[in-house]
This record gives C-alpha cells, structure tokens and sequence, in this order.
C-alpha cells in the first residue's frame, strides 16, 4: 500500500499523530496536576486562606459601621473640617444607634474599638450605653453634650466619621507610626506614642548583628569542614547538625541556665574570681542575651550553605596562587574568599530572614531590649486583642520577609535549598 | 611549613575547636544540669565535688508522674503521628506531580506548596489562629494537627523531590513492558526507590511538630499542651529542672532522628550510585 509523500502521520486508529500526541500530552498533564491537587487544596485551606484572612482583618473595621450604622450614614453629610458641631440628625441618629444596641452591650465594643485611637472613648461610650436609653423624646443635641461633655467636641466625631468606613488603612497607619488627620493628610503620632517603627528598625538591627556573628563564626567553620578529609569533616558535620535538629525551645533554655544571675557562666567568672558575686553579669533579658542565643541557634543555618559552596571550590587554585608567589594569606583573600560569595549571601540571607521573624527566643532571654516586632504582634493577638493592628503588622513583616525571598532566589534558586 | 604557618595552622584549628565548643557546649551543659538535686538551674558545689547527694533523678519522676507532663508526651506523640501521616501521604504525591516532566505551573505550584515553610511563624500562628477560631478550630486536637501538618508538608515535598531527581524513569517503562499495571509499579518499582526519601521527609515533618511552639501556643489550648507548649509556659511562670529533664530527653530524641536521617541519605545516595 502506497502512502502519498504529503498525507498526515495517522496512529492506527487514523487519528493524526499530532492530535493523538496532543491528547496524551494533555492527559500526562492532567495526571501530574491531578497528584498534586490533594496537597495544593490541603495547604490553600489550613495556610493560604488563613494568610488571606489576616490580610482582611489588617484591613476591615467593621466596628463603628456595624453598632452605630444610622450615625454612620448621617455623618458622611458632615463636612469634618468646619468647625461646627453636627446637626440634631447626627444626635437623633446616636441615640438610636445606642438605644438599639444597649440591651446587648454591643456599643462598648465601640469605644473600645475607638480607644485604640484616642484614650477616653471606652468610658465615654460605656457611660452612654447605660444613660442614653433612659432619654425621653428629643431634641436630643444638649441633652447628650449634658451627659458627657466630649460629645461636645468636634474630635470625638472626627474620630467616628474617620472610623465609620467598613474599611479602613488605619491600622496599617498605626502600624508604621502615622496617623490620618481629620482633613484626611497623612501625619506621623507624637513622639512618644512612636514605638512600631523603632522596633521594626530594632528588628532589623538585632538581625543584621545576629547574621554578622554567625558569618564571623561559620566562616571558619565551613572552612576547616570544606578543606579537612572526608571521615573527619563528616564526623564534624555531626557536631553542627545536632544542635540544628535539636528543640529550640532546648537550646534557648540551655541559654537561660548558662547565661543567667545565677547561671553557670556567672558562677563560674565568681569562681574563680574574674568578677565578684556583687557584679555579676546581666547577659540576659536584654538584647546581649537575644544576641547570644539566637546567634546559637541560626548559625548551622549559616555554615551548611557556606560549606556546600566551599566544597565545590578546588583546592588547586590556592596551591596554583602560592606557586606562583602569592603569600598564602593573600592567596586566600584574592582567590579563594571571592569563590566563597555565593554562600556568603546565601547563608546571610537564610539567617537574616528566620531572624527578623523569630518569636520565641526574644519572648523568652529578650526582656524589654532585646524584644523583636513578633513580640509585639504575639502581644495584641492575646494580649491587648487589637487584632487588626497585629494583622497590619504582620502583613508589613510578611511583605519584609517576601521581598527577602525573591532576593534569595535571585542568588541561589528556593528549588536549590537543601535540607540537613 | 615555616614556623608562622605553623603557628597559624594550630591557631586556626584552635579557633575553630573553639567554635565547636559553643555549638555543641549549651546542649551538652543541660544533661548534668537536669540531674541537680535541687530546684536550681546552676551547678551547686555538691555536684562540683561529684558529690552523690548532688545529684538525682527527682525531675525525670516529676517529668513522668506529674499529669501536666504526661498529657503533654501524650499530646505530642498523637499530634506529631498525625499531622506526619497527613503531611507524608500528601506531600509524597505531590512530589511525585512535580517531578513529572511536563507539569505546568511548576514554580507557581512549588512556591505555593513551600510557602509554610517561608512565612515565619508568628504569622502563621496569627494567620491560623484568626481563621481557625472563625471555623471552631481553634483549641481542639483537630485543628493543631491540621496545622502542623501544613507546616511538615514543604519538608516532605522538598526530601522527596531530592529523591526523584537521579530517578531513572525507563525503569517504569520497563516495569510496564514486563506487564506490570500502575499499582504494582508503583509498589514494586517506584516506592522502595523514594522510600528513602519518605522517610527522612516524614521524619522532617514529625519533628517540626514534634518542637513546634509558635502555632500550637495560638491554635492549640491547655488541652493541647505538647511537650514545648510546656516548657514555653514553664520557663514564663514557675521555672523548674523538670523543664531540663524534658530537654535532656529531647535531645535524646534528636539524636536518634538524626542518626536514621543521616543514615537514610547515605544509603540513598549508594543506591543512587552518588559518589559521597
């Protein structure tokens, strides 16, 4: 049977080869996506959706909308800049608002809400839960600034028009330390309520010198491991994994028992008489002890990338650079430590990013100095229950933190990281 | 060698023994520590004298009779067995997805899949405990072990990838012109070639939730303590040497996984023929 020269390919079937191809390509596809998919739902419900919604939280304010949704709608007509107080419908509204709402003592949750902003709110709306629903028939206007004299001032309704959108960037203000004023402009808080940009840069700082410290450390290390013969390098391979697959929370205690008043280190300076039990050395509950123990527990973080780099450097090109006259120090400096770059921003990276996130160990050996802006994230989830502003921190942290990440992959490749 | 080459040589060596020292020093310190016969977290100078009354066994008793610790070990092993088995199965089928050649969406699907593993803690922990308490999760056995299994799954996937990249796929294929059917390829051939890697990988994912703290102090309740839940509260309210019997046996802990990690890639990589 002759087959014309030009005729398309067919499978036995007759199909063209190029559909049949085509259809088993597609089918390949769907398998490999279809073994994937029970990990990608799991992770998108327990994780992804859970990221998703505290980015929501950093940015609904449903509050104020929620409880006083007549002032609300009455308030989006007062114009916040005059320095006129708001009309009687303003007023009217209120006292609806909080007559509906009393009996479930929802309106506190307003002034609490509106305390994160200016202090006083809480008192004045709790003192307005119990007497406003007692009032007779309106005008209501001075009856209510009788009651509380801050519903006399043009601030208290700033502040509630500012809060009355069911969404707000408020939260993501407060996080960095600013404010919206009542025109609407964008100004930083008073000096002393600034407190969230001076720890992210705390943050920072502690994290840059905690990288320092393990890259001071690790390079030796990973040195002596790359350059040494195999059977030893492993067995001291062991030393920096151990520590690395031992329980943080074994490592950081070890720190207190080491580090504290009445610690080992302590006792041992008084023992033999370096210092007098007077003077005994506080390295811990301050950014020293935060410093120490954390620079513990990230620095095989620091030496297992550094080593695999070393590793792959051939130890020809110092024995070339020597035997051509280079002093072995300089050898080291101009040819062997520029090979070693790749590992040195890796490592770095690795260690600065788990540092700026750390939680536990500051919350443990950091006191007050040596605290990290997880700290104060943990603090208003379960602490103050500012929910928002934790959530709008975080998100800063998380934008930190991904920014961070795509640098290390620029440099090293995530698929590259290697485990143990 | 000349004499400074000599010098720096053992200078060097020294330095690095030193080094080794604080690595290993803070974990090493805490054994002897946590046989203390009195409730301090310091070397008494009976133990110095290796006096016997200096020391006892009075915080490995009170580490396994008080019910607080108890229901903490239980805690820890039900919670870690079963987010390990969740993040195991999963995680291994999604290896195997995305080591197939032509999967599309290959790095979106990895960055997506390993993103617990990114993201620090704290903002898990956060993230979690808001949806978690929105779903009635938060504070039951249930929604820990959810959580932990999300944090082991990128642990699993990146072992087991690892695994699958010196993978000789002509060995299906030939395992298929021999006759045998998907299931018992995949049984017969593929399993026993990643196992290694399963294992390290599950290994991997029971420890992470074996010592994780963050999320559990969020998501999980008093009833949910796990051996860290415990130590965290006990180091914040009323410090005892039962938290160093806890870490002593820790490290026992870690000690025996990494002997089988370290094991398991050795015997990988001869079955792989990789060159150690």
């Amino acid at each position: 049977m002759a087959i014309p020269a030009d005729a398309p390919l067919t499978t036995v079937d007759g199909i063209p080869l190029k559909v049949s191809l085509a259809r088993a390509l597609r089918r390949d596809k769907i398998k490999s996506l279809l073994l994937v998919a029970p990990l990608f739902v799991f992770i998108t419900l327990t994780f992804v959706i859970p990221i998703g919604d505290m980015l929501f939280r950093g940015i609904e304010d449903p509050i104020v909308s929620k409880y006083l949704p007549r002032t609300a709608a009455e308030l989006e007509k007062w114009d916040a800049t005059s320095d006129e107080l708001p009309d009687e419908n303003v007023f009217e509204a209120l006292v609806m608002d909080i007559k509906a709402g009393a009996p479930d003592r929802v309106i506190t949750r307003v002034g609490k809400r509106l305390n994160y902003e200016q202090p006083g709110m809480s008192s004045l709306f709790r003192k307005s839960q119990r007497r406003i629903p007692k009032l007779e028939e309106g005008p209501y206007k001075d009856t209510v600034i009788k009651l509380d004299k801050k519903w006399g001032r043009i601030t208290t309704w700033q502040l509630i028009k500012t809060f009355s959108p069911p969404f707000t960037a408020g939260y993501f203000w407060a996080a960095l330390d600013l404010q919206v004023t009542p025109s609407g402009d964008v100004e930083f808080q008073d000096q002393k309520k600034r407190i969230y940009l001076k720890l992210f840069l705390r943050t920072l700082y502690l994290s840059g010198v905690i990288t320092l410290m393990t890259l001071i450390l690790g390079y030796p290390v990973a040195y002596l491991l790359a350059t040494l013969p195999l059977k030893s390098s492993n067995l001291l391979l062991m030393l920096v994994l151990l520590p690395f697959w031992t329980s943080l929370l074994v490592r950081t205690t070890s720190w207190i028992a080491l580090l504290q008043r009445q610690g080992v280190i302590n006792d041992l300076l008084v023992g033999v008489n370096i210092i007098d039990t007077d003077n005994r050395l506080s390295m811990i509950h301050n950014a020293t002890g935060t410093i120490i123990a954390m620079t513990h527990i990230l620095l095989p973080f620091m030496i297992l990338p550094l080593y695999s780099v070393m590793k792959t450097i051939p130890p020809s090109y110092m024995r070339a650079a020597i035997s051509l006259g280079a002093h072995p120090a300089a050898a080291f400096i101009r040819v062997y430590a520029p090979n070693t770059v790749p590992g040195i921003g890796a490592g770095s990276i690795l260690v600065f990013i788990l540092a700026i996130g750390y939680y536990i160990t500051p919350a443990l050996v950091g006191g007050t100095s040596g605290t990290f802006i997880s700290n104060f994230i943990a603090y208003h989830v379960s602490v103050s229950l500012n929910w928002g502003l934790a959530a709008a921190l975080g998100i800063i942290l998380l934008g930190l933190v991904l920014v961070l990440y795509l640098l290390y992959d620029k440099i090293v490749g995530i698929d590259n990281m290697k485990l143990g | 060698m000349t004499l400074p080459e000599r010098i720096w040589y053992y200078l060097f060596r020294f330095i690095c023994g030193l080094i080794f020292l604080f690595l290993i020093v803070p974990i090493i310190v805490i054994v002897p520590l946590s046989f203390n016969s009195v409730p301090f977290f310091t070397f008494t100078p009976e133990m110095l004298s290796f006096d016997p009354d200096g020391y006892s066994l009075r915080w490995y008793t009170d580490f396994f009779t008080n019910l607080n610790w108890r229901g903490a070990v239980n805690n820890s092993f039900i919670i870690a067995i079963f987010s390990t088995l969740i993040a195991t199965s999963l995680g291994t089928l999604a290896a195997l997805g995305l080591s197939r050649r032509n999967i599309p969406f290959r790095t979106l699907l990895m960055a997506i899949l390993i993103s617990p593993m990114i993201v620090p803690l704290i903002i898990s922990a956060c993230g979690m405990f808001f949806f978690y308490s929105r779903v009635q999760l938060q504070g039951t056995h249930v929604g820990v072990i959810l959580a932990h299994a999300a944090l082991g799954t990128p642990f699993v996937v990146i072992t087991v990838t690892a695994t699958l990249v010196g993978f000789d796929r002509s060995l299906i294929r030939a395992a298929h012109s021999l006759g045998a059917d998907g299931v018992t390829t995949f049984f017969k051939i593929i399993v026993p070639l990643i196992l290694p890697g399963v294992i390290s990988g599950a290994l991997f994912a029971f420890i992470t939730s074996f010592d994780e703290v963050v999320v559990i102090l969020f998501v999980g309740s008093f009833e949910q303590r796990t051996i860290p839940w415990q130590m965290f509260s006990g180091i914040r309210e009323h410090i005892s040497p039962t938290i160093l019997a806890a870490a002593t046996l820790l490290v026992l802990v870690s000690v025996a996984l990494l002997t089988t990690v370290e094991l398991l890639r050795r015997r990988s990589e001869r079955l792989r023929g990789v060159q150690t």
